[in-house]
C-alpha cells in the first residue's frame, strides 16, 4: 500500500452516469488485475474503493458509476486537478489460474477490472472470451476494447436493447472455458457460480471504512472462516463463498 | 528521555502518541507501510474470551467530519490472541502493548485480563466498558457507576499490570463512572469510546447500518471529547488518555492541555493509515511555535 498524490489527465463520460478517469501517478504498487483504489475526496471523511481498471507505467484508469456524493464529487473533477489515492489495495485475481481458455464474466460498473485481466491474459496468448452484461443500450461501454485486445466478445441487456436480450448466465451457458473470473452485482455473481461448470474467482463490493485490513467493517463469512473484503479479498474463490440467504 | 516523553501508569512512553483500539488491528497492517515503533504504543483491538464474527453488514457509515461503524467486537478471541497475535507482533513490536479487553460479564473481564496479565508484551490492560455495539456487555458496564465500579475491581483483583478503564461518552456524568473506577482501584481512565448515533437511507427509508446503531467517531467528536476529558481530569487523580476526533499534532496538545497524559488516535488512522507517523514528525514543530520545551509540561495546562 502506498499514498500516492495522482493527477487527472482525463475525465470524461463513457455511458449512462458511468465515467473514465485517467491520472497520472506512480503505479508501481499495483501488482494484479482486481486490485483496486481508496480515493481521498476533499469535504467527504471516508475515502471512495474504485476497482482499477488498468494500470500501467504512471498511468492509472478507472472507471466509475456516480451512485451517491463521492462519485458525484468526481464526476465534476477536471484534468489537472490531483487526488490523493491509496494504491496497490486488495489481493486481485490470480491469473496464473486461468487455463487456455479462460472466461470473463462482468455486470456494469463490474466489467472494468475485468479488462485489466483481459490485457494480462491476452498478452500470455490466452484464448480470452468475455461475457459483458448491461442492463440497456444506454449503459454498455467497454465493448470495442475487449475486442481490440483480440477477446470474443459477448454483449447482454436485459432489456434487448443492444446484443443478446437476457442475463450473462444465458450466455455462459452454451459456452465452454478452462476457469472463470467474474466482477458484478452480488445477484449475478450468485447465478454465475451457479451455471458455471468450472471453478473461478468473484470479486465483490462492500461499504468500507479503511480499505486496508484495519477496522474489520466489511468482513464477510466464507467456507474458509472470516475474510476482510477489503484485504483479504475482494477477490474470493468460488468454493469458499459463503451465499447468505 | 526525549521531550516528546511521558510517563502513563509508570511506563515511560517515547511519546504520548497511541492508535486506538478498532483503528489498528494487532498492528500488521500498520507494520506493513511503517516501522510502529516510533509510537508511544498502540492499543490492540478489542479482545472477548470467545471468538467473535461481529455485527451483520453494512457495519459502516459516514458522517459529516466523522464516520459511524456498528463491527461488533469483531476479534479472534483471547487465547488465539495470545497464542498467534501476540507472537507475530513480537517480531516488528518491540514495546510494551496496550491490551484493550471487552466483555459481556464481570467474570469474563476477569477471565481475559487474567489471561493477559500474564503475558510479558503486554504493558496495560485497558479495560472497554464503552462499546455500544454488542447487547448486554460492553457499554452496558460503563454507563452506571455501580458495574463500572464492579468490573474495575474484578479486574484488579486478577493482575498486577496497570488497569485503564475505557469509558462511554453516552452518560449524563462521566466524572460519577470515572471516580467509581478510581474507587476501586483503576491506574487510569481512557475516554470517550464512541457516541452512540445511526444514519438513515432516504431511498431505501431503513436504518443505513444493519445493526440499526453504531458509534460515531472522527474529527466532529472531538470538541465532546475534549471537554470530557477535560472534566474527567479535574474530577480524578489517576492519569486520563484521551481520544475520540484526534487527528493531528495541535488536537494533541489540545487534548494534553485539557489533562491527558497520553493521546490516542482512532478514526483518523482509517482515513490516513500515516497519521500517526505526520502526528510525530510534526509534534516538535507544533511545540517550538507554542514554545514547549517538554511535552509533558504541558499535561492539565488548562486545568490549572
Amino acid at each position: 500500500m502506498k499514498d500516492i498524490k495522482f493527477c487527472i489527465s482525463e475525465n470524461k463520460k463513457i455511458a449512462r452516469d458511468v465515467f473514465l478517469m485517467r491520472l497520472m501517478g506512480d503505479t508501481g504498487d499495483i501488482s494484479s488485475p482486481g486490485q483496486f483504489v481508496n480515493i481521498k475526496i476533499g469535504g467527504l471523511y471516508l475515502r471512495r474503493p474504485i476497482s482499477v481498471c488498468c494500470a500501467t507505467d504512471g498511468e492509472l484508469t478507472i472507471i466509475y458509476k456516480v451512485v451517491g456524493r463521492g462519485t458525484d464529487a468526481m464526476s465534476k473533477m477536471t484534468a489537472g486537478e490531483s487526488l490523493n489515492v491509496l494504491t496497490g489495495l486488495g489481493n486481485g485475481y490470480d491469473a496464473s489460474l486461468s487455463g487456455n481458455k479462460p472466461l470473463l464474466v462482468g455486470g456494469g460498473v463490474g466489467v472494468p477490472p475485468l479488462y485489466g485481466l483481459a490485457k494480462k491474459l491476452t498478452a500470455e496468448n490466452k484464448n480470452v472470451t468475455a461475457v459483458l452484461g448491461f442492463q440497456q443500450k444506454d449503459d454498455i461501454f467497454g465493448e470495442k476494447e475487449f475486442r481490440q485486445l483480440g477477446v470474443k466478445t459477448y454483449i447482454t441487456t436485459n432489456d434487448g436493447s443492444y446484443g443478446i436480450k437476457g442475463f450473462v448466465t444465458d450466455v455462459m451457458k452454451g459456452l465452454h472455458y478452462t476457469y472463470f473470473y467474474a466482477c458484478g452485482p452480488e445477484s449475478m455473481l450468485r447465478a454465475v457460480c451457479g451455471v458455471s461448470e468450472t471453478s473461478g474467482e468473484l470479486s465483490f463490493e462492500r461499504r468500507m471504512g479503511c480499505g486496508f485490513g484495519a477496522c474489520m467493517g466489511c468482513s464477510c463469512m466464507t467456507l474458509t472462516g472470516s475474510k476482510r473484503i477489503c484485504k483479504d479479498g475482494p477477490v474470493l474463490k468460488k468454493e469458499e463463498i459463503l451465499w447468505e440467504n | 528521555m526525549g521531550k516528546l516523553s511521558v510517563t502513563l501508569c509508570g511506563i515511560e512512553l517515547d511519546n504520548p502518541v497511541i492508535p486506538a483500539s478498532g483503528t489498528f488491528g494487532y498492528g500488521h497492517e500498520f507494520a506493513e507501510i511503517y516501522d510502529i515503533n516510533i509510537l508511544g504504543t498502540f492499543s490492540f483491538k478489542g479482545t472477548t474470551h470467545d471468538a467473535r464474527f461481529g455485527n451483520a453488514l453494512p457495519r459502516i457509515a459516514e458522517s459529516t467530519g466523522g464516520m459511524l461503524n456498528s463491527v461488533g467486537l469483531q476479534n479472534p478471541g483471547v487465547d488465539r490472541v495470545i497464542s498467534e497475535e501476540l507472537p507475530k507482533l513480537k517480531k516488528y513490536f518491540h514495546k510494551p502493548v496496550m491490551a484493550n479487553v471487552s466483555g459481556f460479564s464481570v467474570d469474563e473481564y476477569a477471565e481475559v485480563c487474567s489471561k493477559l496479565d500474564k503475558e510479558e508484551q503486554v504493558g496495560w490492560l485497558e479495560v472497554n466498558i464503552s462499546c455500544p455495539n454488542v447487547h448486554g456487555g460492553g457499554m452496558s458496564f460503563g454507563t452506571s457507576a455501580k458495574s463500572a465500579a464492579e468490573v474495575t475491581k474484578a479486574v484488579k483483583a486478577v493482575t498486577k499490570k496497570p488497569v485503564i478503564m475505557k469509558l462511554s461518552p453516552n452518560v449524563c456524568d462521566i466524572t460519577e463512572i470515572a471516580r467509581a473506577c478510581e474507587a476501586e482501584g483503576a491506574d487510569g481512565i481512557s475516554l470517550i469510546n464512541t457516541l452512540l448515533a445511526m444514519r438513515i437511507d432516504i431511498k431505501n427509508k431503513r436504518p443505513l447500518l444493519a445493526n440499526v446503531t453504531g458509534g460515531l467517531s472522527g474529527s466532529a467528536v472531538f470538541p465532546v471529547a475534549l471537554r470530557m476529558v477535560y472534566q474527567t481530569a479535574k474530577a480524578v487523580k489517576i492519569p486520563v488518555v484521551g481520544l475520540g476526533g484526534v487527528s493531528s499534532a495541535e488536537d494533541v496538545a489540545e487534548m494534553m492541555l485539557a489533562g491527558a497524559t497520553a493521546v490516542e488516535i482512532g478514526s483518523a488512522n482509517l482515513t490516513d493509515p500515516f497519521v500517526c507517523k505526520k502526528i510525530i514528525t510534526d509534534l516538535p514543530k507544533v511545540m517550538d511555535k507554542y514554545n514547549i520545551k517538554e511535552l509533558k509540561e504541558i499535561i492539565g495546562g488548562a486545568l490549572r
